[in-house]
């Protein structure tokens, strides 16, 4: 074995490509020809790190050095300072890598301390391409102990002592579901992963696809022997074309290595798996449309029960757990079920990736151990809100969750207390908020994407959710009246306690959350016409402050003549008059106009 | 528009296409996949081909492209203009970039430019939080974008 004594890992994850990081790999190659290193350094094209915002990343071991937002022109200084020299250049490090001139590796890094990895454990390390990194971490050494030391019923019995939980939304207990498809008669019995991330901001899935996709494939494997199955399906978003391609890669590897096919690991233990596309219909990430998508037809929700372990795919029973659920299971098994009891809380054990993005100074994926607070999470790992600006809500849970206030930061994030807040733990991403965001018009951008992505099936979801848009475009618009608030809710109720899926049954959640926590925003825009955080256009008048130096160019500019004032005197808007063309703020010298 | 899609040489590849899928479970999405990056849409004479090879009725298949949103019937142009309206883009204004390509692309959402060359499109989250606000053309990802950015990404294509 060829041994290096420097390694560059270049973040290969969808943020940092979608920066550049593949011109990156291409100059280091370059550098490292020129000067003679390819020898003795190695680069590895990893998945992604998790600290998106920071893209295109770069880690030099054993240093542990971590460079940001790294441009093709810096390639020549680390590759002549560090990787020839042994000198860090510590300009193009991280801004909190280096703290009082001393050096901070990756891991000493605020964003990183705090974290604990074990689904994203080799995310970010290994290169997904490459079968024999995974299998140099431990990799397929859990289906090996499952398929030659443990019997079916062992399996499950570890998953369920385990505490796992489904993370894909509803929380529901990973090992009883393992139970039921086991116990379902079937001469047939499939197992699938869901992976159509839908929610807004939400890609904990799609990095470990790209990051480690050979821990999906043997957590399948593991779950099939456990429950009797011998085909697999991933059902992926069409959305996310380079987890896609790596998942491929390492499905024809695991072939390869007979790791999958016929007679794993000695045994009379067969198992394949097939990739199965969506084509872009968020109603398709609920199980029952997923099931439907996967057969080829309309995603539409079929009625529960019967559940989808007892008939699921083509009416067989089928095991259908998400990503990341799935990529907890290697570890339980090879740690034992009580090492994963004993991270997170009394009902919700383990870890939780979650998707940190909005108005934070750390947009990217981190992954904690339930019970870790908000406050934590948004202050000192996302390192609080940029530009000075004030905290006002953290949304968890996609369009199926809620807006949490201030108020709750300090909430030990798990499922229950999520869902007791009005929110819900989804599939894992948290939209920050500032003073800047208007929760009425937050609330309407949920609606409108559920409104977008029902699939017309039920009526409470199809008209419903439609009605209660029409009231919140009414309000945003500034034609609220009394009375719409209340009907809001008698409509959220009816829609939640009627629908056919969870699709239905959590799109009024947004509203009703912001109407929860933030009621006054929403009685500022009916009663008194007013947008309290300057969002909603229709509720906006300009004014003219102290700042005018009655120059006249407003009134010039003004297309409907709704200014007046004499030269070199306070001019003033007739805000019955103004259009909000917004005509005059562009003009104005001295930004004195404002939106109020 | 007056690009001829219905050419024999694309139903050929078609042929091939329906051949490699006939009798697998499940086929008619990966078809419909693989038709579309041949023909840049699904249009009825494209269906009407899967429907007599696949012994389906054309509602079903027609039925199942006008449900998913990634299959089109009509061709888009030759730029298509991504712009994302995740959650963590929409925050970042999102809604601004739209605008500001309307104007200048001269394109509405969901619709094509009346010289055939670029299409927008208002896009679910793709996942690319990190650097929102984010727009895609064709293959193109560009991020932490704000409104006078858009100038310059329009003027190279």
């Amino acid at each position: 074995m060829e041994l290096y004594r420097s390694h560059v890992l270049i973040c290969g994850g969808t943020g940092c490509t979608s920066s550049g990081s593949k011109s990156i790999e291409q100059a280091f190659n370059e550098e490292l020809e020129k000067h003679n290193l390819a020898k003795e350094v190695k680069l590895v094209r990893t998945g992604c790190f998790g600290l998106c915002e920071a893209g295109p990343i770069v880690i030099v071991y054993p240093e542990g050095s971590f460079y940001s937002h790294v441009k093709v022109e810096d390639i020549a200084r680390i590759t002549e300072e560090h990787l020839l020299k042994g000198r860090i250049v510590t300009d193009l490090l991280f801004k909190e890598a280096v703290v009082e001139d001393q050096i901070r590796s990756i891991n000493e890094v605020d964003f990183y301390k705090k974290q604990q990895r074990v689904a994203l454990r080799n995310c970010g390390v290994i290169d997904p391409e490459d079968i024999t990194e995974y299998i140099a971490f431990d990799g397929y050494k859990a289906l090996a102990k499952v398929l030659t030391e443990m019997s079916r019923e062992e399996v499950i019995e570890t998953i369920k002592k385990s505490g796992l939980r489904g993370r894909g939304g509803g929380g529901f207990p990973s090992g009883l579901k393992w139970e039921f498809t086991y116990k379902a008669q079937g001469d047939q019995k499939y197992v699938a992963c869901n992976a159509d991330e839908g929610d807004p901001g939400a890609f904990m899935d799609r990095s470990v696809l790209e990051g480690d996709p050979h821990a999906l494939i043997e957590a399948m494997a593991i779950a099939a022997y456990a429950v009797g199955s011998n085909q697999g399906y991933v059902y992926v978003r069409a959305e996310y074309p380079i987890a896609v391609d790596r998942l491929q890669i390492a499905i024809n590897q695991a072939r390869e290595y007979g790791l999958l096919g016929k007679g794993i690991f000695g045994t009379d233990f067969e198992f394949d798996l097939e990739i199965k596309l969506g084509a872009g219909a968020f109603v398709c990430g609920e199980e029952t449309a997923l099931l439907n998508s996967i057969e080829g037809k309309r995603g539409m929700p079929r009625p529960r029960p019967p559940f989808p372990a007892i008939k699921g795919l083509w009416e067989k029973p089928t095991l259908l757990n998400n990503v990341e659920t799935y990529a907890n299971v290697p570890q339980i098994i090879l740690n034992g079920a009580e090492w994963f009891a004993n991270i997170g809380t009394e009902k919700s054990k383990g870890t939780k990736v979650f998707a940190l993005g909005g108005k934070i100074n750390n947009t990217g994926l981190l992954e904690i151990p339930m019970g870790t607070t908000l406050r934590e999470v948004i202050f000192e790992i996302g390192g609080g809100i940029p530009n000075g600006k004030e905290f006002k809500a953290v949304q968890t849970g996609g369009p199926s969750g809620g807006c949490i206030p201030a108020s709750c930061l300090d909430t030990p994030i798990d499922y229950d207390n999520l869902i007791s807040l009005g929110s819900m733990m989804g599939s894992g991403g948290m939209i920050v908020m500032d003073e800047d965001n208007c929760m009425v018009d937050i609330a309407r951008f949920f609606l409108d994407f559920t409104v977008d992505e029902s699939c017309g099936k039920c009526p409470p979801c199809r008209i419903g959710t439609k009605r209660m848009l029409e009231l919140l475009d009414k309000i945003t618009e500034g034609h609220g009246e009394v009375g719409d608030i209340e009907k809001l809710e008698k409509l959220a109720e009816n829609i939640k306690a009627s629908s056919l899926c969870g699709l239905g049954q959590t799109a009024p959640n947004p509203v009703l959350s912001a109407l929860r926590y933030f009621r006054e925003e929403f009685e500022a825009h009916v009663y008194h016409k007013q947008c309290p955080a300057g969002v909603c256009q229709g509720l906006l008048n300009f004014h003219i402050t102290d700042g005018c130096k009655g120059c006249t160019l407003c009134t010039k500019a003004c297309p409907v003549n709704a200014i007046s004032g004499e030269k070199k005197e306070l001019h003033v808007i007739d805000t019955d008059k103004c259009v909000k063309c917004g005509a005059c703020v562009d003009k104005c010298p001295f930004k004195a106009i404002i939106k109020k | 528009m007056a690009k001829n899609i219905f050419t024999q040489e694309n139903f050929a590849k078609l042929d091939v296409v329906i051949a490699k899928h006939k009798g697998q479970r499940g086929a008619l999405m990966p078809i419909l996949h693989e038709a579309q990056k041949i023909f840049g849409c699904v249009p009825l004479e494209v269906q009407k081909k899967v429907s007599e090879e696949l012994n389906m009725p054309l509602a079903e298949i027609y039925g199942v492209v006008t449900f998913y949103s990634q299959f089109t019937l009509e061709p888009k142009g030759d730029y298509v203009i991504g712009v994302c309206l995740g959650t963590a883009c929409y925050v970042k204004g999102a809604q601004k970039l739209i605008d500001k390509i309307k104007e200048l692309a001269k394109v509405e959402v969901d619709g094509t430019s009346a010289d055939g060359k670029f299409s927008l499109v208002a896009t679910r989250c793709i996942g690319a939080c990190g650097l929102a606000p984010v727009l895609t053309v064709n293959e193109d990802v560009y991020g932490r974008l704000v409104e006078s950015d858009v100038p310059g990404i329009i003027a190279k294509y």
